[in-house]
């Protein structure tokens, strides 16, 4: 996936683009309006996260000069009053708003459900063992049956498919699965694996746990 | 209103005033002429009458002889029903009389017609008399006719005439007065059209009166108009700084909040990760309460002047809920709505605040893996939105404690809040019309019902 990220403030810029990346996502960051324009103009991206306030300009705006057949979704980053703010945005043609200071597993979960939402055809297969794994819709289907995973269980195999065969600690995991306001020790990290240990048992998939250093997905 | 009174009411009655006066001029005036032409045509008949019994004088071998022709009372009977005398005196002695009258005791000249008021018996009597000269022997004798009648028939005439006037007078009266409220009304009209142009007005509608005022109602408009940008540019100011202090508050913060998570990540060393998470803890309280601040102002300042508009709380709720889903999606916590549609009316932005700050509020204390169940539906006169969470409850803590600004519940210890949530809830509810009650869910969890009036 390739994401555009409006934002000029560089620091907070680096620290998304960097979570974002983290997924093995392409993020562009443009500082200005006028950057964004060249970007879009060069480029073909999946999800554009916008800056309301930008120094040459009103995101929303921008949103609202959009070309008409425009189909990239947009996510707001707003830091203005919420309720003003909000409104407007989802008026204007966002697909979806953030406040900040946000959360990045939050900002994570609303970027995944508006590319679920607007994703439709596009489908990111990967295999699982015998099963395929739908990375946009987050949906695994073995042999055309679905496989029931709950959101968190759904994300773990995110994160374990994107960094196949390597060792991901049990804090690597905390960190991308759980928002901070909750308060998670990384034993309940153990309790997830199991779920989804059991639920890829029958295709073949397995999570393997490297002592002392944390798990792995083994797919032979 | 009260105040300087009706306008409308003081033209009335000034018009209503003058035209009671008109009325009763024309009665006096109708009266009186009335009164006039019915005396005047009695006068004409007792002359005429007087004349033909002058005519009927005759000298008879040197004698004065009258026959009285009766044809000369008979235009008097027909005028009324009055009595009638006469009296013919020839050279000073009675020729002849019905006794009523004596003739006058000093009868006008020759070819002179005279008319008096006599009374006779306790009645006016209206006596016509002409003297006329009759050759007798020895010489030329004048004889004095006269007539007489009571004016009985001519009150009477002047009362009806009198009284139909009088009614006249009274249809007239009412007819000005009904015409004057008609009137003073009108007259107004564009006065009460540019108060209702503004009654009409939305919240945020602040753009200056286009009518065009009469004359005298111009420096009023004026001063309306100006009134009216003055409010709109301090709205403005007011919406742009709570804007402006939000995004100079959240900016920062997003940065620190941003950096503690980049340098959670790094930390090798658990103590140090545990005060990256204090930090981060501590930047989304503060980001919080200035949300919610913010948010409150915003929404007590709207309500002042509420949006009226037709909205439905399903749709409003389906927006929240799948606002909130992704949030919730981190916790595996499943939004479950089961919505009916609830027409009511008011301002979108706010109800759409209240109820998030619920969700949110169910979404937070609900733990992972739980459901959050929103049912809106109808109940007799109230549209009405239900968010039941499977979360602590409400504990021992009394229901308004949780409404009541920047007050928490006791188990609310190791939850990110302000304590402001519900507090918005409540009042934007109760800005609608509504209610919002709290209570603890039977199987566990806390229930909030919004309660709104049904539109």
């Amino acid at each position: 996936m390739r994401y555009l990220l409006v934002e000029d403030n560089e620091e907070l810029a680096q620290a998304v683009k960097s979570r974002i990346e983290l997924d093995g996502h392409a993020v562009d960051h443009a500082g200005t309006l006028a950057d964004a324009t060249d970007c879009l103009a060069a480029a073909q991206y999946d999800l554009i996260l916008l800056d309301v306030m930008l120094p040459d300009g009103d995101g929303r705006d921008f949103l609202a000069a959009r070309p008409a057949g425009s189909q990239t979704p947009v996510i707001m980053l707003t830091a203005r009053s919420q309720i003003s703010d909000r409104v407007g945005a989802l008026d204007q043609g966002a697909d979806d708003y953030i406040t900040k200071p946000f959360d990045f597993s939050e900002l994570e979960a609303r970027c995944r459900a508006v590319l679920r939402r607007r994703g439709g055809a596009v489908s990111n297969d990967v295999d699982v063992g015998t099963a395929v794994f739908d990375m946009t819709s987050g949906m695994l289907t073995s042999d055309g049956q679905v496989i029931d995973l709950r959101n968190r269980e759904m994300r773990l195999l995110e994160v374990f498919v994107r960094h196949k065969g390597q060792i991901l600690s049990k804090s690597h995991l905390v960190d991308r699965l759980f928002s901070y306001d909750s308060d998670i020790t990384e034993n309940a990290i153990e309790v997830y694996v199991g779920r989804l240990r059991r639920k890829l048992e029958p295709v073949a998939a397995r999570i393997e746990t490297v002592r002392g250093l944390g798990y792995r997905l083994n797919t032979k | 209103m009260k105040g300087a009174g009706s306008i409308t009411r003081r033209l009335t009655v000034l018009l209503a005033l003058v035209a009671a006066l008109l009325s009763i001029l024309s009665w006096l005036l109708v009266s009186s002429f009335a009164q006039q032409a019915a005396e005047r045509t009695q006068d004409n008949i007792l002359v005429a009458s007087a004349n033909i019994i002058a005519e009927a004088l005759r000298s008879v071998d040197g004698e004065v002889r009258l026959e009285l022709p009766y044809s000369a009372f008979s235009m008097l009977g027909a005028v009324s029903e009055d009595r009638v005398f006469y009296h013919v005196m020839a050279d000073g002695r009675t020729l002849t009389g019905n006794g009523g009258i004596s003739g006058p005791a000093d009868p006008p000249a020759r070819g002179v017609t005279r008319l008096e008021t006599v009374t006779h018996q306790g009645d006016a009597v209206r006596v016509a008399s002409v003297t006329r000269v009759v050759l007798a022997s020895p010489s030329a004798v004048p004889v004095t006719v006269s007539v007489g009648q009571t004016r009985n028939g001519v009150s009477q005439i002047t009362r009806e005439l009198s009284r139909q006037a009088a009614l006249l007078s009274v249809v007239f009266f009412i007819l000005a007065v009904v015409l004057s409220a008609i009137v003073a009304r009108t007259s107004l009209r564009q006065l009460t059209d540019i108060a209702d142009a503004v009654a009409r007005r939305g919240p945020s509608d602040l753009r200056p009166l286009r009518q065009t005022p009469p004359e005298e109602l111009a420096p009023l408009m004026t001063s309306l108009n100006r009134l009216i940008e003055r409010l709109a540019r301090s709205l403005r100011q007011s919406e742009d700084f709570i804007a402006e202090a939000a995004h100079r508050i959240r900016t920062p913060l997003a940065t620190v909040r941003a950096q503690a998570e980049i340098a959670l990540r790094n930390a090798r060393d658990p103590g140090q990760a545990q005060h990256m998470r204090q930090i981060i803890r501590a930047v989304d309280e503060s980001s919080r309460s200035a949300t919610q601040l913010l948010d409150h102002a915003t929404v007590a300042f709207r309500a002042e002047q509420l949006a009226d508009a037709e909205l439905d709380l399903a749709q409003i709720a389906q927006a929240a809920t799948a606002s909130l889903q992704p949030t919730a999606d981190l916790k595996d916590i499943d939004i479950h709505l089961v919505a009916t549609p609830a027409p009511v009316r008011g301002d979108k932005l706010l109800l759409d605040s209240a109820l998030r700050n619920v969700l949110d509020n169910a979404v937070k204390y609900s733990p992972p893996e739980t459901q959050v169940s929103v049912v809106v539906d109808q109940a007799e006169t109230r549209a009405r939105i239900t968010v039941t969470d499977r979360g602590p409850g409400l504990g021992d803590t009394p229901a308004d404690v949780y409404t009541a600004r920047f007050q928490r519940g006791t188990n609310s210890a190791g939850t990110v809040g302000s304590g402001l949530g519900l507090t918005i809830a409540r009042d934007v509810v109760e800005a609608h019309g509504g209610t919002l009650e709290l209570s603890n869910h039977k199987g566990g969890g806390t229930c909030v019902l919004l309660n709104l009036p049904l539109a």
